[in-house]
């Protein structure tokens, strides 16, 4: 029977379960953006503590966010309960498909639900922020590419995380590794404005989540200054390419004692 | 046809936890932090047998199962399935056997009906041959009204009924269980022995491991009895129990040391061998009836106290204390 059979089988199974907790992902995902909206690029241009053009800047970043933190989230969590108390994923590993398709099934579906919670974002910004100066849609295969990869680089990302972290030190995970990307990845200013601070200019680099946040904005924003987004392009492919091997490894280590 | 099973000279070593301390190995010599789970296994299984592995907790049941479902990679040895190579073709192995896990791992996302259709998909059967087979064998587990429940609405005798469901939809050549009756209720277990003698009946391979000696008896047509990574005996359970030494196990528990009362134990008429460890005394003897008042004679001569005494007739457990020296639970 085909490999390919038994992996569109394992991604409907994803679907229709992603599909049942819609709503509860939903929450998950845009509960953090949504508020971020709702404070920075709605009350405070409105208290005038932020100027009017704030929006364009946050709305590329809210959308980064959003879309790696759903990428991660959805293949890490389930992972390690599935590796940990429910054993869950002893059904796929013992179903005749080999095991680094089962791993990249698990990618395939976290970079779905990574674009779609992007997909989302993008009007919801529209409806709290109002119109937002300077966003272009006409580039949506662009768009849509720079999801792509940034959906890949955080769903193998998650891949990584999901076998390297225990149960027990997903709080910790959180707080020390979650927490600083995304205060750091260029998400709520552009890394232009970081040459204020030159070495954190230069130190944010190592953080994935700056070339999401930089390459949407040479996607949607391109008034505001932004990294070149071939070269987020490449960075995000980069950081696919070792975490996918860093993370096939871990799930190797997971999969078979 | 090849075995259904095939082993030869299997050995597993796992990276010892780095916390834990070790009793410095004994005749085994081995390099330090490793666990030896494997040491040269070898069996051999024909196809349509009711095989069972019998062994405590930590003799390499599990490894064994666990090799030979491609869930856990040797460190040295082969292992056939079905004549192919479990390291080699993992997937086509997987395609040709059902797995019972020790503790049910149902998919907690879906319902009892969804979890076999998705399972049968992901071995390659159409959503109307899965149905049709989900829908019998759900019936004849008697967890057919149970079809649309979600997964954690069911028992723990339900799940397990489930997991064998599962296990057999893709119509595997053989099926392994790995401790299938544990946390089961008497009556879920009787129910579940007759569910595996029925599988047998039609003619399935199947290899069961336990730790029950009156379950591998009672279903088992031949046994394997491993202890430490290793096979101490492999044989129909009739001709096990005839290996047994002796007709009955006197363990006598005494106030102290045991070591001089053994040798006078030896010298009773009728006893075949005697153990010790420590203060317990273990005895294997012809007539038990008539040894024991001696034994007790003799024990207590050398100025010790006995303070327990049990009789066992011969049993695969009496074989099993013969050849490990421990009983089973």
């Amino acid at each position: 029977m085909p490999a390919s059979d038994v992996f569109v089988a394992m991604l409907r199974r994803d679907l229709r379960v992603a599909r049942r907790e819609i709503g509860f992902t939903l929450v998950r995902t845009l509960m953090q953006p949504t508020l971020l909206m709702v404070v920075f690029g709605y009350l405070l241009p409105k208290m005038q503590l932020m100027p009017q053009a704030y929006r364009t800047t946050l709305l590329p970043g809210v959308l980064a966010v959003s879309l790696a933190l759903s990428a991660v989230q959805s293949v890490a969590l389930p992972m390690v309960a599935s590796f940990g108390a429910t054993r869950e994923i002893e059904d796929r590993l013992l179903a005749p498909l080999p095991t680094h398709l089962v791993a990249l099934e698990l990618v395939v579906v976290g970079v779905i639900q990574g674009i779609v919670a992007g997909l989302v974002v993008l009007p919801l910004g529209r409806v709290i922020m109002g119109s937002i100066p300077g966003l272009t849609l006409g580039s949506f295969g662009e768009t849509l590419g720079m999801m792509v990869l940034a959906a890949a680089a955080f769903s193998t990302l998650g891949l990584w995380l999901g076998c390297a972290v225990n149960v027990n030190q997903i709080g910790l995970m959180f707080s020390f590794v979650v927490a600083p990307m995304l205060f750091f990845g260029c998400a709520y200013y552009p890394w232009d404005g970081l040459k204020v601070v030159p070495w954190l200019q230069l130190a944010v680099l190592i953080n994935p989540l700056v070339y999401v946040s930089e390459g949407m904005r040479g996607v949607l924003t391109p008034s505001v200054p932004h990294m070149d987004p071939a070269w987020a392009a490449l960075a995000l492919l980069a950081v696919t390419l070792v975490a996918w091997w860093r993370g096939l490894k871990a799930f190797y280590g997971k999969a078979v004692g | 046809m090849p075995p259904a099973i095939e082993t030869r000279a299997l050995r597993k070593t796992y990276p010892a936890p780095p916390t834990r301390h070790r009793v410095a190995g004994g005749a085994n010599s081995r390099p330090p932090g490793e666990i030896l789970a494997l040491d040269g296994l070898d069996l051999e299984i024909q196809p349509g047998e009711f095989f069972g592995l019998l062994g405590p907790n930590g003799a390499g049941k599990t490894t064994t199962i666990g090799i030979l479902t491609t869930r856990v990679r040797a460190t040295s040895g082969v292992a056939f399935v079905d004549g192919v190579d479990v390291r080699q073709h993992g997937a086509l192995v997987r395609s040709r056997i059902g797995v019972v896990p020790q503790r049910p791992n149902p998919d907690l996302g879906l319902t009892v009906l969804e979890n076999l259709t998705f399972h049968g998909a992901y071995f390659g059967l159409s959503r109307g041959v899965a149905l049709e087979r989900a829908g019998r064998l759900l019936e004849r587990l008697g967890i057919s009204d149970r079809a649309d429940a979600k997964v954690d609405e069911l028992s723990g005798g339900q799940q397990q009924r489930l997991m064998i469901a599962r296990a057999l939809l893709h119509e595997p050549r053989v099926i392994f269980l790995d401790e299938p009756t544990v946390g089961l209720d008497p009556q879920a277990r009787l129910a579940l022995w007759e569910i595996l003698r029925a599988l047998h009946a039609d003619g399935r391979t199947i290899v069961m491991t336990t730790h029950y000696m009156q379950e591998a008896d009672q279903l088992c047509q031949r046994l394997a009895i491993i202890d430490t990574g290793r096979l101490l005996a492999c044989d129909t359970p009739a001709a096990l129990k005839a290996q047994a030494p002796g007709d009955t196990l006197i363990d006598l528990q005494l106030d102290a040391s045991a070591d001089a009362a053994a040798a006078a134990c030896r010298a009773v008429p009728g006893i075949g061998r005697v153990d010790v460890t420590g203060a317990d005394l273990r005895a294997f003897c012809s007539r038990g009836g008539e040894a024991l008042p001696a034994l007790i004679r003799a024990a207590e001569g050398t100025g010790r106290t006995v303070r327990n005494i049990n009789l066992d007739k011969p049993s695969l457990e009496t074989l099993f204390v013969a050849l490990t020296g421990r009983r089973l639970d």
